[in-house]
């Protein structure tokens, strides 16, 4: 039994604010908090001086998978200048915009982060995607399945066959061992297989009659009716076009009261008709969600510096090839999406990147409720995770956002509203939206929070004026109740569990898509799901 | 100990024979500037993936110096020199792969023959080769944007292939005989290569000079098809060049000061502004 002791709790789900508490810790689970008198504890925490929060969650991150691993093979430069020596305890590695495998796990454990959700898999690579997952350790994944363009979906929707939509989103989270529906770009990737792309909701794709707004309507409603713990996680259409807030509000619109979530929101809430005129319309978007308690979004905040940007988005990632003319890869994947990467470099100089810095802060001090906000840089798209940190300062710091103000362009100020906000976030609120939301947003009952009977993923701070330093290395990290790092040494590499759902409504889908399946697909039906073997520790979240 | 000859300068010698690289990107007058003979020999070197120190290599003479003067063999020693910005290296024999990578400034001197990478990236400074060097003369490492970005390499004997891949600034001349694909992929800067050349010399190139002279080439490789002829004429640019290159004591022939030169542009399957000049002899 480890008890931590004379830390100052953060924990937002049982309403605890910066209380010294102890926590008692025993089999991977928290068993006490609070004085136990009847306790004795093997190990002793002396957390004094130190933040004591729930581990770290983040929903939306690219760590894993197939364009994951392009974009490695893309980028050898990013890696060259992050080289990661092994130690006694750690392997080598690389780092930067895409570390390997091993480092994404250590770096995230050193920033006190304990559970990632990579966020997008394209199913027929799952298998790739899980293996990857499996050699990131110590910290708990979950992967979001890519959905949006799948031809069965379409097919099924165009010809009205609602019922079979649901039944193939339930066999494809579980052939595929995802958490949620991700859509990327919904319709728009499936016209870039003929070379377009749709321009708003209500265009149809290229080849089926079936829009955005129904795509996104129809699968929002089968998140909730198969009890989903996460909604559907949208990536909207027209991502990075200069006038994209609109469609961002009606695809928000489009699901009605079901619940959805809008992710890297920053890169769809631009205003304007051409780059030459970009503004920001953080306010518009944000009112909408601040409206719609159904609608949660994440910032997708961009880092000034050198990145590789990577999505599922073809058509958009073949236009950011245009606008830079940087190298590139465009991928299709089969008959259920496609793929792009293109190394980007944020510059404060460069007008449009300074808009686009403000907008995700923008949206991020509007939100009215933490508990719907999340704090992404859609890694590694906006900037590399671990400039998570300095996101956090600027949130909480007026005076660091004016210091980085001063250094944009004049331009660039009437264009945002970014310097008239007066907000910061209070360390509680950062405990939210890195804690406590998204374990509440994933539908985890045992994360997030530090109440009895949780998980014992515990971050431990040391307290420091400046938060970017508080919060780049933790004192102590414990996950599943063992310290694994000290002093933001990583001293166990474990393994995390990783979870995903099994709606259980399949019915006898798979028996009907076969034929169709076998004629088209490159490999066989049999070969292309994940089994339940192949994760070492599969967790399966219970839906409903 | 005091400086050895007429300035003060630290003398590296090899103890043995090296079986396996050695990585000693500490040669490099901007390390060795303000060090002490006990500091100079502490700094880390790996041999192998064994992580030492330079003393237990090397025989070091001297101290507190820009100057550096290494005899012996160093053909296994890699990264001499690396990202230097100032000082001299006197290299009095061979050396290893990535001498003055990513160096900005200063002066490498190698009286042998050098491998690999040599000045790879580089920024600045001047690298004189006596002797032959392997591929990837001022080229760019795997990925990058640009290759060499300014200075100077000036080569005496022979190179390997894809010499001056991606070079954005800078000179590179050759006395002797050129792999293929001279300046592949080149953003700018000029290649002087007066022996034969291999094949392709300029292929995906965007903008740039590459200067052939084809001397004691009976049999000169065809140009691609996407280079086009323009004119033959006598640039101002290059004589410039040629008697700068004169000036530092590079052997230049008095009629390539004066000649005419074929002018062909391309790659076409590029942006088409880079140039290839053939000495019309």
């Amino acid at each position: 039994m480890i008890r931590i002791t004379k830390g100052k709790v953060y924990d937002p789900i049982n309403g605890i604010n910066g209380k010294e508490l102890d926590i008692w810790v025993d089999g991977g689970k928290i068993v006490q908090v609070g004085d136990a008198p009847d306790l004795v504890a093997e190990r002793i925490i002396d957390a004094e001086g130190c933040i004591v929060m729930p581990g770290g969650i983040d929903i939306h991150s690219h760590i894993a998978g197939g364009k994951v691993n392009l974009g490695r093979k893309l980028r050898p430069e990013d890696h060259r200048k992050d080289v990661v020596p092994r130690t006694e305890t750690t392997r080598s590695g690389v780092g930067h915009s895409i570390p390997s495998t091993f480092v994404t796990g250590y770096r995230y454990a050193q920033m006190g982060y304990t559970m990632v959700m990579e966020a997008a898999m394209p199913p027929l690579t799952a298998k790739h995607t899980h293996e990857e997952l499996h050699d990131i350790p110590i910290i708990d994944k979950g992967s979001y399945t890519l959905m949006g363009n799948n031809h069965f979906i379409l097919k099924f929707i165009e010809k009205g066959e609602i019922e079979k939509v649901k039944s193939f989103i339930s066999w494809l989270l579980k052939t595929t061992k995802g958490y949620t529906i991700k859509i990327v770009n919904p319709c728009g990737v499936e016209s870039w297989k003929w070379g377009k792309n749709v321009e708003n909701i209500d265009q149809q794709a290229a080849d089926y009659a079936v829009t955005p707004r129904q795509l996104i309507s129809i699968l929002s409603q089968i998140a909730d009716e198969l009890g989903l713990p996460h909604s559907i996680h949208l990536h909207c259409n027209n991502i990075g076009v200069p006038g994209n807030y609109e469609t961002t509000v009606e695809s928000m619109k489009a699901t009605g009261t079901n619940r959805v979530h809008v992710t890297h929101a920053q890169f769809n809430s631009y205003g304007g008709k051409g780059w030459a005129d970009i503004h920001s319309k953080a306010r518009e978007v944000v009112e909408y969600v601040n409206e719609h308690p159904n609608v949660t979004f994440d910032a997708g905040q961009i880092v000034f510096g050198d990145t590789t940007t990577m999505t599922a988005d073809g058509p958009w990632q073949y236009r950011l090839y245009l606008l830079s003319g940087n190298k590139w890869v465009n991928a299709d994947v089969e008959m259920e999406t496609s793929a792009g990467i293109v190394p980007y470099t944020f510059r404060k100089k460069s007008l449009v990147n300074a808009v686009q810095w403000a907008i995700g802060l923008e949206l991020m001090l509007l939100a009215e409720d933490p508990w719907r906000a999340f704090m992404t840089t859609d890694h590694p798209n906006g900037g590399p995770f671990t400039f998570y940190p300095q996101i956090i300062k600027l949130l909480m710091s007026r005076a660091a956002r004016e210091e980085m103000i001063a250094q944009l362009p004049r331009r660039a100020l009437e264009r945002i509203s970014l310097p008239q906000i007066t907000r910061e976030y209070s360390l509680y609120e950062i405990a939210i939206i890195t804690r406590a939301a998204p374990s509440k947003l994933l539908g985890l009952h045992q994360k997030g929070h530090l109440g009895v009977g949780a998980d014992a993923d515990i971050a431990i701070y040391r307290e420091n004026p400046d938060v970017e330093k508080v919060f780049s290395s933790v004192q102590y990290l414990l996950k599943d109740g063992e310290v694994v790092v000290e002093n933001g040494i990583v001293l166990k590499s474990t393994s995390g569990r990783i979870l995903y759902v099994d709606p259980g409504e399949e019915g006898d889908i798979e028996e009907y898509i076969r034929e169709e399946f076998e004629k088209f697909y490159t490999v066989t039906l049999d070969g292309y799901g994940v089994p339940e073997n192949y994760l070492e520790r599969g967790e399966c979240v219970s839906c409903g | 100990m005091s400086g050895v000859g007429e300035m003060n300068e630290i003398l590296l010698r090899p103890k043995v024979e090296f079986d396996v690289p050695v990585e000693a990107e500490v040669i490099s007058p901007d390390l060795f500037a303000e060090k002490s003979h006990e500091e100079i020999g502490s700094l880390p070197v790996f041999l192998g993936n064994r992580k030492m120190c330079l003393k237990d290599l090397f025989e070091i003479e001297g101290q507190s110096s820009t100057n550096i003067v290494l005899e012996g063999d160093f053909s296994r020693v890699k990264k001499i020199g690396y990202g230097m910005s100032r000082g001299k290296i006197h290299i009095k024999g061979n050396v290893g792969m990535h001498t003055g990578a990513t160096m900005k400034g200063g002066e490498i001197i190698v009286e042998g023959d050098a491998m690999d990478w040599l000045g790879a990236e580089m920024n600045g400074g001047l690298i004189w080769v006596k002797g032959s060097v392997g591929h990837f003369a001022g080229a760019s490492y795997w990925g990058s944007k640009h290759g060499m970005n300014r200075g100077m390499i000036l080569i005496e004997g022979n190179t390997g292939n894809e010499v001056g891949k991606k070079m954005r600034r800078g000179t590179i001349a050759i006395k002797g005989k050129t792999g293929d694909f001279l300046g592949v992929g080149m953003i700018g800067g000029t290649i002087l290569a007066f022996s034969e050349t291999g094949e392709r010399p300029g292929a995906e190139m965007k903008r740039g000079s590459i200067v052939l002279f084809l001397e004691n080439c009976t049999n000169p490789p065809p140009l691609l098809p996407t280079f086009t002829y323009n004119c033959t004429y006598s640039p101002t640019f290059l004589r410039v060049y040629l008697k700068t290159l004169r000036k530092l004591g590079f052997p230049v022939k008095e009629e390539y000061i004066s000649g005419k030169y074929r002018r062909y542009n391309g790659d076409i399957v590029e942006l088409g502004k880079g140039e290839i000049l053939i000495y019309e002899p």
